[in-house]
């Protein structure tokens, strides 16, 4: 009897071993090299990620695995060595992740305009003035009852803009976001949008973002202050250093971020939803930079996303001269 | 703009059946995907949980109290907390990051077997429990040994053992906290029923959301029928 009920045990927990382990094995992803990409929730959640994936992963023997985070956690996440490469928007957070040593090889891939968007009806009348101006102005409205503003609230790129742009406007934060038509959202461009069309509120949304959403009928906010300098949102990607994190998959983020910059991935950038939404949701940075085929926005780029007159100073490059000529 | 909201609802209802039964590629893989890591983590679970529910039911020991009470106080943990703890031992900066396990289904297996591992022991232990204590003196009085006694209780709690194995399973796949935190939702490798609401829902993709969450129903449900049918014609 004792004997029997030994083996019986042994055997189930043989099997339960061998199952799972089949299971991690046939859920385990490809064979290929995987490149882990944490990025801001606005190039995921449009899809155009998407569109870049299948592109790239046709041409090389990489798997793309994106997490979608805010800026701040992808910083975050590469700092701990749990990606190889980020795609972020915030040139204050990028220059310390530089500045720290563990970003390096930065190129600027694309950009678009933040825009403060807001129920159709106005209410604080902000149509056509200056970003500071209408900020002001909600500020006004807001505090006699008419108005309400959506903060994203969650260390991303595009709240790292609303801060400063609160600031330029002379305001103190720690006090606005403490009264109560300033709604702290706390999740991604997407939830904000939803969140800011459910209040009938203000909030600081990407164009790529607001475009999508809005084309898709799930939001009915309308674009009130569009296309300032103080407005530019500027798009980069960031390989994470090596001889910090020895584990990271350093030849695969370059390979990435020469895709992203090339003629091709350019055009995917460019091109993408044309069809879906009537215009481009982001504009190719690269040919723009060289080029100056645009020099006011050429320069507004460079002013906004430059540090010490180029895109990655010349410490925090490793090797791919070919990226900076 | 804004549809009213009963014929959203009855449509995305509509349009997640077509994709049901259309066989959706992504719906299927998304859906087997989910069983799979949930079943696996649930296995695990009842491999290390079962021991310690048989110790904890059959014994009397000092710090048994304080053992069970533990147990009971985890079964509430939240998913986030322990998603946190577990992205910090698995992250490459953590304990255990040499592994490699972050972002991947290993991870997500682990994790929610330490998840449901408190509901696994209480429901054992308690269904040990409250099988009469004098059938294991009878098996003993008829000359069983301490083991076969003991393996008697077992028999005879067996459906409460089969009850706290569907009640794991169901927190299992029905959680967003871990698998979210530890795989990332990264499509086609991490992305399980759970995650995937999670963010379409945010997309905008309203039908794909309702019919995982259909699924997601229908397992949980299918399950817990089955496993009361055949409890029924046993007894």
């Amino acid at each position: 009897m004792k004997k029997t009920f030994f083996i019986w045990v042994s055997m189930l927990v043989l099997a339960v071993i061998a199952s799972v382990a089949g299971t991690t094995y046939f859920l385990r992803s490809s064979m290929k090299e995987r490149l882990i990409i944490s990025t801001t929730t606005s190039l995921y959640e449009t899809d155009l990620l998407k569109a870049v994936e299948t592109e790239f992963e046709a041409k090389y023997p990489i798997d793309l695995n994106f997490i979608s985070v805010g800026t701040g956690i992808a910083i975050e996440h590469a700092q701990r060595g749990d990606a190889d490469l980020i795609l972020v928007h915030s040139p204050t957070d990028e220059l310390g992740f530089l500045t720290g040593g563990t970003g390096i090889n930065r190129k600027i891939i694309a950009y678009n305009f933040f825009a403060i968007v807001g129920p159709e009806t106005d209410p604080a009348k902000i149509q056509g003035m200056t970003t500071l101006q209408a900020l002001s102005r909600i500020v006004e409205s807001s505090r006699n009852g008419t108005a309400k503003w959506v903060s994203r609230g969650d260390n991303s790129g595009t709240h790292a803009k609303e801060k400063s742009l609160w600031k330029d406007a002379g305001f103190n934060l720690t006090t606005l976001s403490k009264e109560s038509w300033y709604i702290n959202s706390g999740s991604g461009m997407g939830e904000t949008l939803k969140k800011t069309d459910y209040f009938s509120a203000y909030t600081l949304a990407d164009m790529g973002t607001y475009l999508k959403y809005q084309k898709d009928g799930l939001i009915s906010l309308k674009v009130l202050v569009e296309q300032g300098k103080d407005l530019l949102n500027v798009y980069s990607a960031i390989a994470v250093n090596q001889t910090l994190h020895p584990n990271v998959n350093f030849g695969g983020a370059m390979t990435f971020i020469k895709f992203l910059i090339s003629d091709k991935g350019q055009q995917i950038i460019e091109h993408y939803g044309e069809d879906q939404y009537g215009q481009s949701l982001f504009y190719p940075a690269v040919h723009l930079l060289k080029e100056n085929t645009d020099p006011t926005i050429a320069q507004w780029i460079r002013e906004y996303a430059f540090f010490n007159g180029t895109e990655c100073p010349p410490e925090y490059r490793k090797g791919y001269a070919e990226l900076y000529d | 703009m804004h549809p009213a909201l009963g014929n959203e609802i009855i449509d995305g209802f509509l349009k997640a059946l077509q994709l049901i039964f259309s066989g959706d590629p992504t719906v299927v893989e998304i859906s087997v995907r989910s069983i799979l890591i949930s079943s696996s983590a649930t296995m695990l679970s009842v491999l290390w949980g079962l021991p310690v529910a048989a110790i904890l039911g059959l014994k009397r020991f000092r710090g048994r109290f304080v053992a069970k009470g533990f147990f009971h106080a985890m079964l509430g943990i939240p998913t986030v907390a322990l998603g946190l703890v577990l992205y910090l031992f698995f992250s490459n900066a953590g304990p255990i990051g040499f592994l490699h396990w972050l972002y991947s289904p290993t991870a997500m297996i682990i994790g929610q077997a330490i998840l449901i591992t408190p509901i696994t022991v209480s429901f054992i232990t308690s269904a040990i429990e409250s099988v009469d204590p004098e059938i294991k003196d009878l098996a003993k009085t008829l000359g069983a040994s301490e083991t076969e006694a003991s393996i008697a209780v077992l028999k005879e709690s067996m459906s409460g053992v089969v009850l706290a194995i569907t009640a794991s399973f169901n927190r299992a796949i029905a959680e967003l906290g871990v698998v979210l935190m530890v795989g990332g939702n990264i499509a086609g490798l991490t992305s399980v029923l759970t995650t995937t609401i999670a963010l379409e829902t945010n997309k905008g993709n309203i039908e794909l959301s309702i019919a995982l969450a259909i699924i997601l129903l229908l397992i949980v449900s299918a399950l817990s029928i089955s496993i009361n049918l055949i409890q029924r014609r046993r007894t």
